[in-house]
């Protein structure tokens, strides 16, 4: 270890002007451009931006581990006064893992599958430190420990793929804090998680940051996120810092449009779709090829002045009077920070019109037989448990909860790509609980369409946008002959907003936000009337997710369609759901309009996810409730409540009963269901877990 | 684990009494049976006689009876002529018909006479098996080593000058078929053009004479090819674990290149081509056809060829329940080895 003399009160990492290209064999594409960030010791700093802005190139370019054809172009990293930019590969090698430690987006791919758990945690002592196995090994042993991790004697024999999601994340940053680095790099450390294990994530970091004193640079496309676990952030736009401040400054007091108009898009407590509808962000992208003159963000900014922002490349400027604040905005001192957004006007609310479709008492069993030849003990997995609900036309229910709680079943038993093990699923008054999709007329199937998660996989690669629309209405039996069919395919191009150009594009030309359309024109292609939008923004950019709901909604209004929307946002289910379902382990646990759901009474799981959800606004004061371990296999649910394993509210009821009881659906004022034991005098106790501090 | 093992055996016995069904159908078709009866018999015998040729030793019974005499689950056929000789399948000439077995098939031992070498197959497959069995292990120790080396070397750094060589080698080998390799080896290594003589171009001797010398050029005549084989997938297979995420990991955690690749790497590289190894003992078991003619060695192949050009059924049969045997085994062996190297798969 050549451990130079360094003065703490100098910054960790100071990145100056930096500039990476990637080298193909037609063009240079530069990828970031003169970036400059400050990281002090003890400091947590955020780098924000949609996806292809360059954040996780800025924190390989500090690991120097850019690849073949990425190079930095100009510009130093100074880590602790030594720039990283010209070290060989042998001074790097000390310096990763044992002073610049990262944490990765996906877990489960980050860890070797071939190696137990304690030969990868061990392995970093003993590189750097010659650490003998033995030594390693317990220190291993106590680091997995520190990350809350139970049983670590028995996870430190185990491979990856036998712990779960979050275990395998701790085990990630056990990982890095295996040799007590100065700086932890954490690439969206929880993106791929549920929120309820986020949470866990988050207090964990932010806990042993303070404890080991580690610098940290936070990257996160969740403004939210970085608000809870930041002091510092920078704004990334198209390659470029836009700016950058302390999480106060640029929360409290922008000043750069490309911020402005990522706060105004995402809903945030306060916003509604009908009197305060989000603002989106107009236009796409740019590709890194194609950054226009000037000012990256000038073509979608409503602050552009042509002949001053189209013209030089835009410099950082210094705001007076704040902290370290910069943007890199030419207008800075010209726009009226503070004014409200230009009004939209409000819009009407969308009519709720009679039950179109009930569900009644709907179960999905699956049994899964162990062993190859279907012996051994059959199991049942209770997919979804006594589900009952109804929705009307032109209504949005938002159906949440975490991953392996039903609700994807639920879609495909819906669907009839699966049919239900016991109830009634009645649409009008049709009970098509026992026809499966092959069997359903085409009414029924085109009448209760999907709109995918992922945009990228549901479109086919080989066939034109307008091919693939054209093809929904023939299997929709739409339209007599061709002409009126791709009459209509252009048709269904306006509804969504896509220039009748696109009909002969391919999906690879396409932007994620753009092929989301084409999906959603195909499920209203034969004029569908129930749509179930699976997570339809999840894979989406921020800025994006604002325009895509919007015209889910105006679609919606326009058709009176009932939409049934899955999700575990809870903050855009706050905003376009008129009432939500909370789902866990294939209950339904809460059942309400939502303002019923999002305050008290809760039920105790719910209240934990609404405590979970990160929001992005420095006046909202959260309860934070973290629940303690995982999702319990629905192979094997608890005996009672499915929730009492990790219910923080179980010691309220008497006599063990959540453990042994099922608790019944209880049917509060104005029609609010809970499933819960807790005692009504409980429920009236209960407390806001989102506080809004007054203005 | 022992659950596991007895079900697969299980299968195997299954798989094994179809494919020799089969095989057994396909070589008792009605004119193979006539060509072995005018063998037998004399080549000039008329229609009658061959019919009753037939009838008097036990090939007119139905063909699944017959193929469980074969087998040896059911009893061998007997026959008496009008003299009051009684002959049978499990009746030697010259032997007491009341005092031999009921039963004789495979699963006695029995493998039947072969018309070609007038010895009993079991003999005539010991020893050419005993051939081949040196030529394959000599092969695989070569073939493996040498073609996992070069997988690795060049997949590791992907698109490198090395990883160019390595792969143009590895396709160059698997495009010469052997008869093209051998023969180019013979001229270069065993021959007066290039006055070299090294090695002898020929390995028609006995078991017993196993020498560097007789064996060298058909070894590397097989290994030749199969190396580009296993290469070329070792190479894909290791460009592929070396661009996943848990090696950027083990990069960005300090670990030198050369841990990167032996302890991280070269483990989950493994699992792919392993596969494609254990398929290479079947392969060599009956691929050999063509080596071991051009080296004239009288191995498995060679007898598999003499068998099926004389219509020789017992030898035939034979042959098969060997090579299906020596194919699910090696199937067994490689599942097995399969849960060792990858522990996302666990036998329950």
């Amino acid at each position: 270890m050549t451990a130079t003399a360094w003065d703490p009160s100098q910054p960790i990492l100071e990145i100056n002007n930096l500039s990476i290209s990637f080298f193909t064999r037609l063009r240079e594409i530069p990828a970031v451009m003169d970036f400059s960030c400050t990281v002090m010791a003890g400091e947590a700093m955020g780098l924000v931006g949609e996806s292809g802005c360059g954040k996780s190139t800025v924190a390989l370019a500090v690991m120097r581990d850019l690849g073949k054809n990425g190079r930095i172009v100009g510009g130093s990293i100074k880590f602790k006064g030594r720039d990283l930019t010209n070290m060989n590969e042998e001074e790097l090698r000390h310096i990763r893992g044992s002073e610049i430690a990262m944490i990765y987006q996906e877990p489960m791919a980050s860890l070797n599958p071939a190696m137990k758990i304690g030969a990868q945690l061990a392995e970093v002592p003993m590189i750097h430190e010659g650490m003998s196995k033995d030594d390693a090994w317990t220190l291993a042993r106590q680091i997995v420990a520190d990350v809350r991790l139970p049983d670590p004697d028995r996870i430190l024999k185990s491979y990856p793929h036998q712990l779960s999601g979050g275990q395998q994340q701790r085990i990630v940053i056990a990982m890095a804090l295996m040799s007590k680095p100065a700086l932890l790099i954490l690439d969206e450390p929880t993106t791929a998680l549920d929120v309820t294990v986020e949470a866990g994530i988050v207090d964990l970091v932010k806990d042993l940051g303070e404890k080991y004193g580690t610098s940290m640079l936070f990257i996160s496309h969740n403004l939210g996120l970085v608000l809870d676990v930041c002091d510092r952030l920078c704004v990334m736009y198209s390659g470029e810092a836009v700016e950058t401040g302390a999480v106060a400054d640029v929360f409290d007091r922008m000043q750069h449009p490309y911020t402005q108009a990522l706060f105004r898009s995402i809903p945030l407590p306060g916003a509604d779709k009908n009197s305060r509808p989000l603002i989106s962000i107009p236009g796409n992208f740019p590709l890194p090829h194609e950054r226009p003159n000037g000012c990256n963000f000038g073509p979608r900014c409503s602050y552009f002045t042509a002949g001053l922002c189209d013209k030089a490349d835009v410099p950082m400027v210094d705001i007076g009077g704040h902290d370290r604040h910069g943007s890199r905005c030419l207008r800075v001192d010209q726009i009226d920070w503070a004014a409200p957004p230009p009004a939209k006007a409000a819009i009407e609310k969308g009519e709720i019109g009679p039950v179109v479709l009930r569900m009644e008492d709907v179960r999905k069993y699956y049994e899964v037989s162990s062993g190859m030849f279907g012996g051994g003990a059959k199991k049942v997995v209770k997919a979804n448990e006594t589900l009952t609900f109804e929705a009307r036309e032109g209504e949005t229910l938002a159906i949440v909860g975490e991953s392996g709680c039903g609700k994807s079943t639920f879609a495909k038993v819906l669907m009839g790509l699966e049919t239900a093990t016991s109830g009634k699923i009645m649409l009008y008054d049709r009970d098509i609980q026992s026809t499966p999709i092959e069997k359903r007329d085409t009414g029924t199937v085109s009448g209760v369409q999907m709109v995918f998660q992922n945009p990228f996989d549901t479109l086919n690669p080989s066939m034109t946008v307008g091919r693939q629309i054209i093809r929904a209405l023939e299997i929709f039996g739409q339209g007599a002959n061709d002409q009126e069919r791709s009459a209509r395919m252009l048709e269904l191009l306006d509804l969504v907003k896509l220039p009748r150009a696109f009909a002969d594009r391919m999906p690879r030309q396409l932007s994620g936000g753009q092929k989301q359309r084409v999906g959603i024109a195909r499920a209203f292609a034969g004029g569908a009337k129930i749509v179930v939008a699976d997570e339809p923004v999840s894979a989406l950019d921020v800025s994006v997710q604002a325009a895509v709901t919007d015209l889910l909604m105006e679609i919606q209004r326009k058709n009176k369609t009932t939409l049934l929307f899955i999700s575990h946002d809870l903050s855009i289910v706050r905003y376009l759901a008129d009432r939500v379902m909370v789902m866990y382990l294939g209950h339904v646990v809460e059942l309400g309009t939502t303002d019923q759901v999002f305050s008290p009474p809760y039920h105790p799981y719910t209240e934990a996810l609404l405590s979970a959800v990160p929001i992005a606004d420095t006046r909202v004061k959260r309860k934070r409730i973290v629940l303690e371990g995982d999702i319990p296999s629905a192979m094997n649910p608890p005996p009672g409540c499915p929730f009492q394993t990790r219910c923080r509210w179980k010691s309220h009821v008497a006599g063990g009963l959540c453990e042994k009881e099922m608790p019944p659906m209880r049917t509060l004022a104005g029609g609010h269901q809970i499933k819960c034991h807790l005692s009504d005098a409980d429920f009236a106790g209960m407390e806001p877990v989102i506080q809004i501090a007054a203005e | 684990m022992l659950k596991f093992l007895g079900r697969r055996i299980f299968m195997m016995l299954i798989s094994a009494i179809c494919i020799t069904f089969v095989v057994f159908f396909l070589t008792n078709l009605a004119p193979n049976l006539e060509k072995v009866a005018k063998s037998e018999a004399g080549s000039r015998i008329s229609d009658e006689e061959v019919a009753s040729w037939l009838e008097k030793n036990g090939y007119t019974q139905p063909l699944l009876k017959r193929y469980g005499e074969w087998l040896g689950v059911a009893p061998g056929w007997t026959w008496s002529d009008e003299n009051g000789v009684t002959t049978g399948r499990c009746i030697a000439p010259g032997s007491d018909p009341v005092t031999t077995p009921r039963y004789c098939g495979i699963l006695q031992g029995n493998w039947g006479n072969s018309n070609v070498f007038k010895s009993p197959v079991s003999t005539v497959i010991g020893k050419r098996l005993s051939v081949t069995g040196v030529l394959m292990f000599w092969v695989m120790v070569t073939m493996v080593p040498i073609s996992l080396l070069i997988g690795v070397m060049a997949g590791m750094r992907e698109g490198s000058r090395t990883d160019r060589a390595l792969s143009s080698f590895s396709i160059a080998s698997t495009a010469t078929p052997e008869y093209v390799s051998g023969v180019i080896m013979i001229v270069i290594f065993a021959s007066s053009v290039t006055g070299l003589k090294w090695f002898k171009g020929t390995s028609a001797s006995d078991v017993s004479d196993i020498t560097f010398q007789n064996f060298f050029l058909p070894v590397a005549t097989i290994a030749l090819y199969g190396i580009g084989y296993i290469a070329r997938m070792t190479r894909a297979s290791m460009t592929e674990v070396m661009t996943a995420q848990y090696i950027r990991t083990a990069r960005l955690k300090g670990v030198s290149f050369r841990n990167v690749v032996l302890k991280h790497a070269l483990r989950n590289a493994l699992i792919a081509p392993f596969t494609v190894i254990m398929l290479q003992f079947p392969w060599l078991l009956n691929g050999v056809v063509i080596v071991e003619t051009l080296f004239n060695c009288k191995g498995f192949g060679w007898t598999l060829v003499q068998a099926a050009g004389n219509n020789d059924i017992q030898l035939l049969l034979g042959c098969s329940v060997i090579a299906v045997l020596v194919v699910l085994v090696t199937q067994l062996i490689s599942d097995i080895g399969y849960v060792f190297l990858n522990p996302r798969i666990r036998i329950s």
